[in-house]
């Protein structure tokens, strides 16, 4: 069962990944892009990630993919202005990335033999033991994170600004 | 468990190639953005499969970091398109390729 289920949703984010890469309209990939990151949250809850399954549809299709609809609306892109490679430039591509996934799936050949440090535990994607490792051990990268956000944000407001006197 | 970690590992490569293969195939440069997100993505469900597979929770914990990152990357990154699309005109990455504005 679980088998079939991961088939199946790895199945909708590979098609929807390519989708997504070559679709025409940029609109079609925004939210391709959107069907993509709701099969990997599926399979963040195979993996027993409850929490970061719903963190993940909140940030990354409810913020950040609107964002991009958001900038492609204000741009008024559709898919008469799309500028286009040339074929051989597409076939490069084709080319480089294909020997990229060689190179990858080939020293990845062996590694299937790995053995668990602990007996497994269940519990760790539930919030209550993330909450504890993130708050113990990372607190310091939690706290500069949020001068991250407040530098981005800064940085974009002042980016966004028309005039520049 | 019952699911291997290298199925996880090949997902999470052909889901990287292919966002390499959505910057090195279009032009548009928000269509690039999209495709860096989707390399992120890959990304993070390898460390979220390995944290599932050793019971470590850095691994997820690692995931929100980079959940963060991402989105400063797209504000930021999205306000300067925006910048050279009122200089240019255009989002189309060949116009950019002289140093001078």
């Amino acid at each position: 069962m679980t088998t079939y289920l991961f088939y199946f949703l790895s199945f909708l984010a590979i098609m929807f990944a390519l989708m997504v890469v070559l679709s025409k309209n940029p609109i079609h990939s925004v939210l391709y892009l959107v069907l993509t990151f709701f099969a990997i949250a599926g399979h963040y809850v195979l993996l027993n990630a409850q929490f970061l399954a719903a963190v993940h549809i909140i940030v990354y299709a409810g913020a950040i993919m609107v964002l991009f609809l958001f900038v492609i609306m204000l741009l008024n892109l559709n898919k008469e202005t799309e500028p286009h490679k040339s074929i051989w430039l597409k076939g490069m591509a084709a080319v480089a990335s294909g020997s990229l996934l060689i190179v990858l799936v080939g020293s990845l050949k062996n590694a299937g033999q790995m053995q668990a440090a602990a007996p497994y535990n269940g519990s760790i994607g539930l919030i209550e033991n993330l909450g504890k490792t993130l708050f113990h051990e990372f607190l310091l990268p939690f706290e500069v994170a949020s001068i991250l956000l407040l530098g981005a944000m800064v940085g974009a407001v002042m980016l966004g600004k028309k005039s520049i006197k | 468990m019952q699911i291997p970690i290298n199925w996880y590992l090949l997902l999470s490569a052909v889901l990287f190639t292919i966002g390499v293969l959505g910057v090195l195939f279009r032009r548009n440069a928000i269509i690039i953005f999209m495709s860096i997100e989707l390399m992120l993505n890959a990304v993070n469900l390898l460390l979220v499969a390995f944290s599932s597979y050793l019971s470590d929770s850095k691994g997820q914990v690692f995931v929100f970091f980079i959940m963060a990152v991402a989105a400063a990357e797209v504000a930021v990154g999205l306000a300067i398109l925006m910048s050279v699309y009122r200089n240019s005109k255009s989002t189309d990455i060949n116009s950019l390729n002289k140093l001078k504005g």
